[in-house]
Formats: structure tokens, C-alpha cells, sequence
């Protein structure tokens, strides 16, 4: 052959902006990280051992599943890791080892892989598993009784619990500072509003999650929680009280926000979350559960290909049907 | 290359560097090759070809290529047919390839010099379909879709290709001559020339009406330029020459002053080359030298495994050989170097949403790449817009899947064409 020199050919762009899933996922882990210290600081070694469980288990199913579906192994993305760790910051520090591990098998198995893996799934694979975990095994997700032996020198029931058997009554045992700075029970990496929101913050500044989403539901629960006081205020707690309990920040900034099961246009991504702010409210405030955060989220996951029917006619289109 | 920024929260911008004016030194013209090789259209079969190994051409002579006389093509240089073969290019489309070895120097053919004293739309039929720039006279001028607006192109279309901001500022005269030249070509009542901010004075010399953008890709693309200018988008499905709107290069309308002044076709092409380092530099190299030899005369260094593109990052289309030549459209010529090269991955859509957010056109990217990926190509331009995409290739550039977008969009809309004529051919 006269020339041997051969040139790699491929299609355009030959430019990459350098961003990569892993990438991503590591950030998240990082955004994730002040509460997660926190939580461990409270809650210690058990809370340490829950979220390294949870995350060590996510990526075995994970890996699991790619071997038996013969598809490359997809660990390397870290969206298996970052599935445990969301899992295990909505877990009681005291959930026992088969609750972790039967969690995170529902997360990465019925969750995201039998859809086709990430970016298929239609819910937030972590939320799949706690609502499964809520409904089976009650018990370990009732904070007042997992979190029973607990005394780390603030009032340990329950915030949302309290509120709702005995009003804004109990208020008076709670300071929205101490809500901000983590001094409630809950999630292990739940609590810490402060930390939630600095992380988030960082997400959102990098880019990795929609701002629109986190707004609008952190706007839809202030408006809804703000009627509902008006309407009865010692039955109903006030607004930042719900924004700052619970899963509310967590489900803001990082479930809430989960690529696969949330919008992109700009309309629906606001409907979406103030949808899901209005319906945990809701749910807090006149339904069965404590917290509406996951039934909240999996319910708009729902509706997400629907609404991002919703979008703006592409260039060249607009004057169609003029 | 352009990295995303620490604080991803805006939609990517991807500037271009304008090159301050005066520095630009003398341009480097690159030496005459032994061999020059010219594509044909892809609508000329080879078989029908009339042309012989072994006639003698000089340069800038006609040469027809079919029985009919109609199709032809601009000799570069003087010598004689070496040989004619067939290039599959992009998307599988064949096209005849004719090289031409050169002998000695240039001499120059007569005939255009004595039919070309008059400027009129024949003779731009007639001799200018090789012409630097690649301008698409046939379509400027025809009488189907009468063109009423033309707009100069002051800056490339791609990031980093500054061939005509080149011409811009160093040959303002030839613009001027030029743009008389094109008024009496075409019969387009409005002439538009469109320049990077920087460059309006000079442009404003021309006395064409200034178009000024900001030199951000991908207000540079076509269809966001007629967009601009008009008010109103280029429908889904036409072209802009179907609006009426068509588009010459600076360096097409340049070398019609020159074609008319000196009574030669032009035959010479400015080509940015941009180094490994993204260091470009515009160079003069007869149309159809091979690509290796104008990385010959730079001393630029390639090895096996590197990556050449024609063409700027975003649009252009590597090669797989240097043997490759300068076309008449070849405005940039980029070498990458092996560990520059971007690998698609063949991972599934996450639904991030970058590229929506970065497309242009408005385009619902993530579900378009669903469809496509399963070969749904009539339900993706009926549903998701398919042929609304203008191909800036943001949509890739953005991946953080890092699947290969843009390059399935062309499949689909190849794809898409090529079942509708099916169809029609059928019905």
C-alpha cells in the first residue's frame, strides 16, 4: 500500500464540552456530602454503616444485573452509587442490614434496570424503594420509634409527626433555626437543612440539576402551607416549617431533580415542581402519611412524559398554523 | 478546545476569535503541487464521463465533461489527466474525482478572458461553478425561486475558520468591485453583509447594508443569520434560497472582481489551517492540492492515528487520508491530535436536558435521540421536529452521555429523505 498513514474519521462535532455522567455523579456525591457529615456526626457509627451498605450494595445489583443482562458494566458512572447514597440519607440510622440491602435491590433492580437502565427509568429509583420500604416494613420508617434510644440533646420527636397528632401546638419545641442547623430527627441525611441547601446550591451553580424544578417546588409548598395556615392556623403548620422538615429539602434538590423522571422544557419543569410541592403538602396536611415528600415526587415522576409535551415550537415551525 | 465552564448554569458560549485587524502578515501561498484533484458534483456518474486519461489542460480552461456540454469543470493547473476515479464521500454519496498531474508552469486558457468582458448571469453560469467560495450561482439565479435578498458572508460559519474575515480586511477593494459585479449577476434588490462586531467599518466601505453579530456560535449559521435579517424564521422543511434569501462568501464575491479584472478564473482558495496548538493561519493554496502537501509546506507534523477534519470543529468532515484536496468549499483545514479526538459513546439518553437547552432551533433533542436510536425516522420528523434541526452540532458538543446526536440526526434526516422518495417512487 502506498499510504499507510490513515486518519481516525468520525462524524462532527469533533469538539466535546469535557462534561461526563461520572462526572455528574460525583458531583452529586460531593453536593451531598455536608449533610451526609452531619448525619454521621449525630448519629454515628450506625448511620456510617447504613450509607456505606447502601452504597456498596446499589453498585453489586447494579453490577449483578449488567452480567446477567449481558450489558456493559456501568458502575464506572457512579449512578448506581449515587442511588445508594440518596437511599440511605432518607434511611434511619438504626435501618437494620436486610432492610438496606432488600432497599437498594429495589432501587437499582425494580427501580431503574428493568426499565433499561439509567435514564429509562420513569421514577427516581431511590424513592421507589423507600415508598416500598414505608409500605412493608412501617416500623423501621417510623422515625419516633427507629430513632427511640436517641438523645442528642434537642427534641427528638418527629417534627412532621408532632404536627400532625398534635397541631402547631408543638411548635413551641421546635426553632426554625434549629430545623436549618439539623436539630430535628429524621433521615439520616434529611435533617441538615443548611448542608442540603449549600449542596444544592453548588449543583445548580455547576449546572447538573434544573434550578426551575427546586424553585417552583420549594415555591409550590411555601404558597400551598401558607393557605392551609391561613385557613386553620393550630391545625396547620406554617410554611418554612414544612420546607425545612421532613424530605422536603432533600426532595428539592436531589430527588425531586433526578434526570431520568423529572422535565426539561422550562413550563413543564415548573409545573412539575410546584405540582410536587402542592401535593406534599397536601398529603402532610389532610392524607394518611407523615410525610408526603415520596409519594409526592413518585405521583409528578408520573405525569413527567406528559408534560413535557408542553414545549416551544421548534425554529421554523412557529408560523405553521398562522 | 473549549471546555464547559466550572459554573454550568448558561448555555454554552463558544466564541470566536476575531483577529484584530493588522495582524495579518503577508499570506503564505503554498506551492504549486504535483498533482491536483477535483471532485465533481455527485449528480455526474463516472461512467458518463468524456474525459481521457492523458488530454492536456491549461489552467483555467473549461473542460467539458459530459455529451451534452453542460456540465464542466475549471482546470487549476497545466498538464495533462493523470486519471478519474470515484470518492465515496459523506453519507455514502459517490461522486467522480478527476486528478490532474501539472507540467511546468501555469499557462493561462483564453476563454473566458474573451467571453467574460461583460459581467452578466451567463457567464457566471458558464465559468463559475469551481469558483473559490463554492458560490451556488445555478441557485442565486434561478428563475423558479427568484432570490431577492443576498447576504455576504463576513464571517465563517464554523468557531476557529476566519477565511472570510480574511478577505473582509485585507481585500475591502475587491469587495467593492465585487459587490457591483454581483448586483449585475443577480437581480436581488437587497445585498446584506454580515460581520463579526469588530468589523463593521470596514465593512460599511463595501456599501452593502451591515449586518453586525456577535461572534458567538451559532448566531453564524445560516438559518439564525436569515432569521436575523428577516424577522421571521426559515420554515421547517424549505430552504433559504426557497425564502428567497440566498448566501455568497466574502471570498466568492472577491473573486469575482478579480475574475473580472485580470480575465481569469480564480483558481486559488484561502484556507485556515488550525494546528494542534488551535493556532489558525491563513494560507493560499491552488484549489485541489492535497491536503499533505499544505501541511508539507506549514511543517505540520501528523502521525498515523491523528484526525483531520475539512472544515471547522463543530461542521466539518474528517478525512481519512492526506491525499485528500482543497475543494472550492474547503475553508479550514483542522489536525487533531490523537489524544484530542472525541469518542462517542454508544450509552442511551439520561435526560439531562443540555442539549435542548443548547439547541438553536428549539428542538426536543432528548426524545428526537430516542426515536432515532431505534431507526423511528418518519415518527421523529413528524412528532419531534426532526427537519427543523439546522446541524450547529451543539447538541453533541454537549452530550454528557457523550452519544454521537448530531451524527444521528443525519443519519435520520438521510434516512428520512431516502424512504420518502422510496415512497413517492413506489406511489
Amino acid at each position: 500500500m502506498h499510504n499507510q498513514k490513515l486518519f481516525v474519521s468520525s462524524h462532527a462535532p469533533y469538539w466535546h464540552n469535557g462534561s461526563s455522567i461520572s462526572g455528574k455523579s460525583y458531583n452529586i456525591m460531593i453536593a451531598a456530602l455536608p449533610a451526609v457529615i452531619m448525619g454521621i456526626f449525630q448519629y454515628g457509627l450506625p448511620a456510617l454503616g447504613v450509607l456505606a451498605l447502601s452504597i456498596s450494595c446499589a453498585m453489586i445489583w447494579e453490577l449483578l444485573m449488567d452480567i446477567a443482562m449481558k450489558r456493559p458494566a456501568s458502575i464506572g458512572d457512579g449512578n448506581a452509587a449515587v442511588i445508594g447514597l440518596l437511599f440511605a440519607m432518607l434511611l434511619p440510622a438504626t435501618a437494620p442490614w436486610w432492610l438496606v440491602v432488600v432497599g437498594t435491590f429495589v432501587a437499582i433492580i425494580v427501580g431503574k434496570q428493568i426499565y433499561g437502565g439509567m435514564g429509562c427509568n420513569p421514577f427516581n429509583p431511590s424513592l421507589v424503594a423507600i415508598a416500598i420500604i414505608m409500605l412493608s416494613w412501617k416500623g423501621f420508617m417510623d422515625f419516633n420509634e427507629a430513632l427511640l434510644d436517641y438523645d442528642l440533646g434537642f427534641y427528638m420527636v418527629y417534627p412532621l409527626a408532632a404536627v400532625k397528632h398534635m397541631g402547631t401546638s408543638a411548635l413551641s419545641n421546635y426553632s426554625l433555626t434549629g430545623l436549618l442547623l439539623g436539630q430535628q430527627s429524621g433521615g439520616i441525611g434529611t435533617t441538615f437543612g443548611l448542608g442540603l441547601i449549600v449542596g444544592g446550591l453548588y449543583l445548580i451553580l455547576r449546572g447538573h440539576i434544573r434550578w426551575e424544578i427546586t424553585l417552583s417546588f420549594l415555591v409550590g409548598v411555601f404558597v400551598t402551607a401558607y393557605f392551609f395556615n391561613i385557613a386553620d392556623p393550630d391545625k396547620y403548620a406554617p410554611p418554612m416549617f414544612h420546607i425545612l422538615t421532613g424530605y422536603s429539602l432533600i426532595g428539592a434538590f436531589f430527588l425531586l431533580t433526578e434526570d431520568s423522571s423529572s422535565p426539561v422544557n422550562f413550563i413543564p419543569m415548573l409545573i412539575y415542581g410546584a405540582a410536587a410541592g402542592f401535593l406534599m403538602v397536601l398529603i402532610r396536611n389532610i392524607g394518611a402519611f407523615v410525610d408526603g415528600a415520596v409519594f409526592a415526587i413518585l405521583l409528578v415522576n408520573v405525569a413527567n412524559p406528559l408534560l413535557d409535551k408542553i414545549r416551544p415550537k421548534a425554529m421554523g415551525k412557529e408560523t405553521e398554523h398562522a | 478546545m473549549i471546555k464547559r465552564p466550572f459554573f454550568g448554569l448558561a448555555r454554552p458560549s463558544l466564541k470566536y476569535p476575531v483577529v484584530a485587524k493588522g495582524d495579518h502578515g503577508p499570506i503564505k501561498e503554498i506551492p504549486l503541487p504535483q498533482k491536483v484533484t477535483i471532485f465533481l458534483s455527485p449528480r455526474i456518474k463516472t461512467h458518463e464521463l468524456i474525459l481521457k486519461a492523458g488530454d492536456k489542460v491549461i489552467t483555467g480552461q473549461k473542460l467539458r465533461l459530459t455529451g451534452d456540454g453542460k456540465d464542466y469543470l475549471i482546470s487549476t493547473v497545466t498538464g495533462s489527466i493523470a486519471g478519474i476515479s470515484e470518492y465515496t464521500g459523506y453519507l455514502g454519496k459517490a461522486c467522480p474525482a478527476v486528478t490532474i498531474e501539472a507540467k511546468g508552469d501555469d499557462q493561462w486558457d483564453n476563454e473566458f478572458s474573451e467571453k467574460g468582458k461583460k459581467v452578466s448571469p451567463e457567464i457566471a453560469l458558464e465559468f463559475f461553478d469551481y469558483f473559490p467560495g463554492n458560490p451556488d450561482f445555478p441557485c442565486l439565479l434561478s428563475f423558479q425561486i427568484p432570490v431577492n435578498t443576498i447576504i455576504i458572508n463576513g464571517i465563517d460559519k464554523d468557531l476557529f475558520i476566519s477565511t472570510n474575515q480574511f478577505v473582509l480586511e485585507t481585500e475591502t477593494e475587491s469587495l467593492i468591485e465585487g459587490i457591483e459585479h454581483l448586483k449585475k449577476i443577480t437581480r436581488a434588490s437587497r445585498i446584506f453583509i454580515v460581520v463579526p462586531t469588530g468589523l463593521t467599518a470596514e465593512a460599511e466601505k463595501t456599501g452593502a447594508s451591515v449586518h453586525a453579530i456577535d461572534p458567538v456560535y451559532p448566531n453564524t449559521l445560516l438559518e439564525i443569520i436569515a432569521k436575523n435579517i428577516l424577522g421571521r424564521a426559515v420554515q421547517t422543511g424549505k430552504t433559504c434560497e426557497e425564502m428567497g434569501i440566498g448566501f455568497i462568501n466574502a471570498e466568492a464575491v472577491a473573486s469575482l472582481a478579480h475574475a473580472f479584472k485580470e480575465g481569469k478564473i480564480p483558481v486559488d482558495k484561502i484556507v485556515t489551517v488550525i494546528n494542534k496548538d488551535y493556532l489558525p493561519l491563513n494560507v493560499k493554496a491552488r484549489i485541489g492540492t492535497p491536503v499533505k502537501n499544505v501541511l508539507k509546506a506549514l511543517s505540520i507534523e501528523t502521525e498515523h492515528g491523528d484526525q483531520i477534519v475539512l472544515g471547522g470543529p463543530m461542521t466539518g468532515t474528517a478525512i481519512y487520508s492526506e491525499d485528500m484536496p482543497v475543494s472550492p468549499d474547503t475553508d479550514a483545514i483542522m489536525v487533531l491530535d490523537r489524544s484530542q479526538i472525541v469518542i462517542g459513546s454508544g450509552s442511551h439518553c439520561i435526560n439531562c436536558g443540555e442539549c435542548v437547552r443548547a439547541c438553536p432551533a428549539k428542538v426536543p433533542v432528548n426524545m428526537l435521540v430516542r426515536l432515532l436510536e431505534n431507526g423511528l425516522y418518519e415518527e421523529a420528523a413528524e412528532q419531534y421536529d426532526l427537519l427543523s434541526c439546522i446541524e450547529c452540532g451543539l447538541c453533541s458538543y454537549v452530550c454528557i452521555a457523550r452519544i454521537p446526536v448530531f451524527h444521528y440526526i443525519m443519519l435520520g434526516k438521510y434516512e428520512f429523505f431516502r424512504i420518502q422518495s422510496a415512497e413517492e417512487s413506489n406511489a
